[in-house]
């Protein structure tokens, strides 16, 4: 089996964002930038499956401006054996780029590993912190044909290329199977711990190949405006009002009013 | 004087980088009149190395001075170990501190992610980095917790390095390879160093204990006890110092690796109650007619003195590392909480004395840090560099006890109890103007250099 995971570089999850003047967006000059948790989580996935031996490669692709190299090199300082680099410097953010864009783009990395051999699997994570659109993953299983499974909280690999993944729910957990590869896969929290890149893992990965490509190219003639302008524009980006002080009511009574009738939580 | 100290500057060994690097550090005057020298002189272009080198400024040799500058690799280092410590490290310092609780967990977890083992080359089951990624890595990871920095840079600099530098492919492969990575069962070998004694700390010349050839030359018998020895209750190994001839004085000292378990006439004194470094355990090693193999004889006879003073050298790198780690967090718990607490209806951060303490505490931070790394960086580029890793761990020793004590003070009350691990920084910091040369002795090592320098002019 050989996946493909798709990694982000996102704002890292401990930064305060800052709303640019113009509310354009978010603030991203001078910004500590990572890998997003969730593709983490994909990537130590697809390792653990390579270590499984249910897997005998595991690519991953990043798509952004040059410091993308450093996500891919955290991700293969991980255990995935080789990346690609698709070169834009258009904002990740929801701002320019948007996950039908995104989802093309892996489509066309995807019929490029054919080419070779195929990928039989592509995890991805639940969604990106930044944009928190969650759809990347699903939109490329559509635009493939392939079957696919979200929020994923446990793969077993069965005989057979047959996969047993659990689902999480609002109402609980579901368990589908997967029973012809390939497929699309976005891990949830509860899917793995990512573990620490070790010494030797990180001198490794600087030896490990990345190929260069730009979004152009990439697109072998096709018009890249088509492709990549969003669909949706976005207006303004504000900060979310301030959190209000909480109150102190004097009984029960009291709360369930307040919860009955001002935060309209309860009926 | 100038053209004394530029000539002598372009024939120094590894001409290339020292050339450059130093030359940065004059002033522009020497600068100029230096380029000017070298084009009206082709012949001081030539290096010991007989290659043509360009004075071309600084541009041709990096020196690393802030994080962002960092290669890739360097930089992934600082990330991994600063989520380590965050992640694992820093929640259960203070449990560890209160218990006196060695983390056996968690450097074993150290050492599969090869941070115990990180200079050793991998051909013996070690990181093969240089002494930057090992100064990187000390302050994150004591910035987590300072007890793991110290058995984390005791192990590497203390133990492994001697042994990786001066021992043979036999003695590599009993002593150092099985102490990089854990066993099948998941368990890591640690070593120590033993050097001090409780007659002899700074005075490290005047070893008593004793290392006699047995009849038929095929042992020695070591006897004495080693004081201060950091690690000794985990250990399997040591690297001890004893003399074979007190005549000689510190000529007559040798290096020995010294097996720590099952051992006839080997035992551990009790456990010292330290101030500081608590999860760590500090006792002596008793030596009663313990016999070892001759081969386990480190380097030449009478070599002992030298290796322990290059060790040392390297050690200091590493307890500098440490002590700006101890700062890092001292800053990080003063700033913080200067921005919660308020008084006068105002957060501290706000009234200027606090701001002053925040920017003395900083300043002393970085300075260290940027005498840390020059000190690696000469290390890693094999210059000399004892007076600059002195200066290095005297800094940062003095920085971290400075930072701990200010951080103290910015908490108030707050500083005082152990709900904020400001009181365990100011502990830990203490021993790090002591340990591995106290600053006394960092600053005659300082000096020595210096009136060694102008007496060869």
């Amino acid at each position: 089996m050989r996946i493909l995971v798709p990694v982000k570089r996102v704002v890292d999850y401990a930064v305060r964002v800052r709303v640019l003047p113009d509310k354009s967006g978010v603030d991203l000059s001078n910004t500590k930038m990572s890998l997003n948790p969730f593709c983490e989580i994909a990537v130590e996935e697809a390792v653990r499956l390579k270590e499984k031996k249910a897997a005998e490669e595991v690519i991953c692709v990043s798509i952004g401006p040059k410091q993308c190299t450093e996500t891919l090199r955290t991700a293969l300082a991980m255990g995935c054996d080789r990346g690609v680099h698709i070169l834009t410097d258009k904002r990740g953010d929801y701002t320019e780029l948007q996950p039908l864009g995104i989802a093309t783009l892996l489509k066309k990395v995807l019929e490029k590993e054919s080419s070779e051999q195929g990928v039989d699997l592509v995890l991805t994570g639940k969604q990106s912190i930044d944009s928190d659109c969650g759809q990347t993953g699903t939109m490329l299983a559509g635009m493939l044909g392939w079957p696919q499974v979200t929020y994923a909280a446990n793969i077993d690999v069965e005989e057979e290329g047959r996969l047993l993944v659990e689902r999480e729910t609002d109402s609980g957990t579901e368990t589908l199977k997967i029973n012809k590869l390939p497929a699309v896969i976005s891990c949830d929290l509860r899917l793995n711990e990512p573990r620490y890149a070790t010494l030797p893992n990180i001198m490794k990965a600087k030896k490990k190949k990345v190929d260069v490509i730009t979004v152009e190219d990439l697109l072998e003639g096709q018009d890249v405006d088509a492709v990549l302008t969003p669909r949706n524009r976005v207006l303004e980006v504000v900060e979310p009002p301030p959190r209000k002080e909480g109150i102190k009511v004097d009984d029960v009574d009291a709360l369930l009013d307040k919860l009955r009738n001002e935060a309209a939580v309860i009926s | 004087m100038i053209a004394s100290s530029a000539s002598r500057l372009l024939t120094s060994s590894s001409a290339a980088k020292a050339t450059t690097s130093r030359l940065f550090c004059c002033s522009t005057a020497v600068r100029s009149f230096a380029s000017t020298l070298l084009s009206n002189n082709p012949s001081l272009l030539c290096t010991s190395n007989n290659k043509i080198q360009r004075f071309d400024g600084n541009r041709n040799n990096r020196s690393y001075t802030t994080h962002s500058q960092l290669p890739e690799e360097h930089q992934m280092i600082y990330d991994m170990c600063r989520k380590f410590a965050d992640e694992e490290l820093a929640p259960n310092a203070e449990h560890w501190d209160k218990k006196h609780e060695f983390p056996t967990d968690v450097v074993t977890q150290l050492a599969e992610l090869g941070l115990m083992g990180i200079n050793v080359d991998p051909d013996n089951g070690g990181a093969g980095l240089d002494a930057l990624a090992y100064a990187i890595a000390m302050e994150e990871i004591s910035r987590g917790c300072a007890s793991v920095g110290v058995i984390m840079s005791a192990h590497n600099s203390l133990y492994l390095a001697p042994i990786d530098k001066f021992g043979n492919d036999a003695q590599k492969e009993q002593w150092v390879t099985p102490y990089t990575t854990p066993n099948d069962d998941g368990e890591l070998m640690v070593g120590c160093f033993g050097l001090s004694e409780a007659g002899n700390g700074s005075d490290a010349g005047a070893a008593s204990t004793t290392a006699t050839l047995s009849d038929d030359g095929s042992e020695y018998v070591l006897n004495g006890t080693k004081a201060w020895i950091t690690n000794a209750y985990e250990s399997s190994a040591a690297v001890v110092f004893a003399t074979t001839d007190k005549s000689l004085k510190h000529k007559g000292i040798s290096a020995f690796i010294v097996p720590m378990k099952d051992v006839e006439g080997f035992s551990l004194g009790a456990k010292e109650d330290k101030l500081g470094i608590r999860a760590s355990s500090t006792a002596n090693l008793i030596m009663d007619n313990v016999r070892i193999p001759k081969e386990n004889l480190l380097g030449e006879p009478g070599q002992g003195f030298k290796i322990a003073m290059t060790t040392l050298d390297g050690g200091r790198i590493g307890v500098a590392g440490q002590a700006l780690g101890i700062a890092a967090a001292s800053i990080d718990c003063a700033a913080r909480y200067s921005l919660e607490r308020k008084a006068f209806d105002e957060p501290i951060a706000n009234f200027q004395l606090i701001q002053l303490k925040l920017s003395k505490m900083q300043t002393k931070l970085d300075s260290a840090r940027l005498l840390t790394w020059r000190a690696a960086q000469l290390k890693d580029a094999g210059e000399k560099f004892t007076r600059e890793a002195a200066m290095a761990k005297l800094a940062a020793s003095e920085a971290a006890t400075y930072c701990a004590h200010q951080a103290i003070q910015v908490l108030g009350g707050m500083g005082y109890v152990s709900d904020m691990p400001a009181e365990r920084h100011y502990r830990d910091a203490r021993i790090t103007e002591i340990y591995e040369g106290t600053s006394e002795v960092q600053h005659l090592v300082i000096a020595g250099d210096i009136i060694k320098e102008y007496k060869n002019k």
